[in-house]
């Protein structure tokens, strides 16, 4: 199982708590871990990635075992202590602004 | 404050009708509610606490039917559906796909840019069924849905219909702002995009034009061009509507031929740049502006805000002060922040970038704020309840 951190206002938009557990059939990556989370809560469709290009939203970022994983290939398999749950997957919103 | 109960008896005692107003904010959406004396308010909110309302409009047709556009720059677009005015919502599509590839339009510095969905500007229920509604987005297009908000379909023929590669955003983005649905010709749509315009459609959307003629505008290169005007926002009243009002950036417009041709009524006011413009609910030739400073100095001139009323349907304006501050502010008032209510005695409200909603329960002769300290208020509307 795969740990999500999801940021407030997603949590909020979702109604789920502080943090997901997903099931993700095949390899971990950004794209199945992503997936399988709007499949679960399809409310952030959209929201995390754009709807049309499918792009990471430009004020979020991706970070996981203490890096930021924002800029790897959305098919690169995620760390192997993400994928076995041991460590989170975070979804963060940039701070700026407010 | 009475709790919803309570006026719920009182309206039932008295008689009364009653009034919602939807008050969108920077950060979050608020309802205001009140029986038909609207002396006394209860205040809900915020729905949708830390993000953008551009707009929140009920049904005509059923009244306990909301919508609602939610947005963030972190995390997009959101369109919230109520189906009990207000207590509850429910998220719905939020997937606004240009029809086909958008192309370009003109950036601020002249150069072509891609055209790039970034919110909803202004949601605009049906007429006749509540599950249908419009929504104007940025960058600039209509859309429409038929499912009560699930799915959204643009109506291309807007921005297909050629000057598209000419319009450009006004400082705040380029956003379709104002959508009017004709009562009297169902097909029959009004719209307005900051800076391009205005457009009307006879066929329900399949085709459209812009409807510019007479606007004159010096900061564009050719002021009396086809498209390229700032247009604030446009009003109409639904007895009369082949006769709109316009607020453009500066110059307060009318036209007697259903946007054919304009003329100018700013007559007398003190300065004829703002944003808003409204009719009295009963007389289609009061109206109502919230004279600005400037282009470059967005707040009420004097420090004083003062609504001005026009009973003659343009040209001739009074100031209405009374209960408004009239020293030391410097608000806002932006282009979908008024509205007025169908009770006997027309009411009329406006919200303010300091985050105050002001009410007259007589058409403007007095003001009382409802609420003082709301986030900044980008826009508000009033329903009139049975």
């Amino acid at each position: 199982m795969i740990r999500v951190v999801l940021p407030h206002h997603l949590r909020t938009l979702a109604r789920t708590g502080g943090e997901v557990t997903l099931a993700v059939a095949g390899q971990a990556t950004q794209c199945s871990v992503l997936d399988a989370l709007e499949d679960r809560y399809p409310v952030l469709r959209g929201t995390i990635r754009d709807h049309v290009t499918g792009q990471r939203r430009p004020m979020l970022r991706f970070f996981a075992c203490e890096e930021d994983l924002s800029h790897e290939p959305p098919d690169a398999p995620l760390p192997g202590v993400v994928a076995s749950g041991a460590e989170p997957f975070f979804i963060v919103g940039a701070i700026a602004g407010g | 404050m009475l709790d919803s109960e309570q006026l719920r008896k009182l309206s039932k005692e008295e008689g009364m009708s009653g009034v919602r107003v939807l008050v969108g904010t920077r950060k979050g959406a608020f309802i205001l509610t009140s029986d038909g004396k609207r002396e006394r308010w209860e205040v809900s909110g915020p729905h949708f606490g830390g993000w953008e309302i551009y707009h929140l409009k009920g049904s005509s047709v059923d009244p306990k039917r909301l919508y609602a556009s939610q947005s963030s720059g972190w995390f997009g677009q959101q369109i919230q559906r109520s189906n009990d005015g207000g207590k509850t919502w429910e998220p719905v599509g939020n997937k606004f796909e240009y029809d086909g590839a958008p192309g370009p339009h003109l950036w601020y510095d002249g150069t072509p840019h891609p055209w790039e969905f970034k919110r909803v500007w202004h949601l605009e229920p049906s007429l006749t069924d509540p599950d249908t509604v419009y929504a104007g987005v940025e960058d600039a297009a209509l859309f429409r849905s038929t499912d009560g908000g699930q799915t959204w379909q643009e109506l291309p023929g807007l921005r297909g219909h050629g000057s598209g590669p000419k319009w450009q955003p006004g400082a705040g983005g380029m956003g379709l702002h104002t959508i009017l649905l004709d009562p009297s010709h169902p097909e029959r749509i009004f719209i307005a995009i900051s800076a391009a315009g205005a457009f009307r459609t006879d066929d329900a959307g399949k085709t459209w034009r812009p409807i510019n003629r007479g606007l004159h505008s010096l900061y564009i290169p050719n002021p009396t061009a086809e498209v390229g005007h700032c247009v604030h926002c446009i009003a109409m009243h639904g007895s009369r509507p082949n006769v709109l009002f316009m607020q453009k950036h500066w110059d307060v417009l009318r036209s007697d031929d259903a946007g054919e041709s304009w003329h100018e009524v700013s007559g007398n006011l003190p300065t004829d740049f703002g944003f808003v413009i409204d009719v009295h609910a009963h007389e289609p030739d009061t109206l109502y502006v919230v004279p600005i400073k400037s282009a470059s100095e967005h707040y009420v001139p004097e420090g004083k805000l003062r609504v001005y009323r026009s009973r003659t349907g343009g040209h001739e304006w009074e100031a209405l002060t009374n209960g408004l501050p009239q020293r030391d502010c410097y608000v806002n008032v932006l282009r979908d922040a008024m509205a007025v209510d169908a009770l006997d005695s027309c009411g009329v409200y406006f919200g303010t970038t300091g985050g105050q909603v002001y009410a007259s329960a007589d058409a403007g002769d007095s003001w009382t704020p409802i609420v003082r300290d709301l986030p900044a208020v980008l826009s508000v509307e009033v329903q009139t309840l049975p």
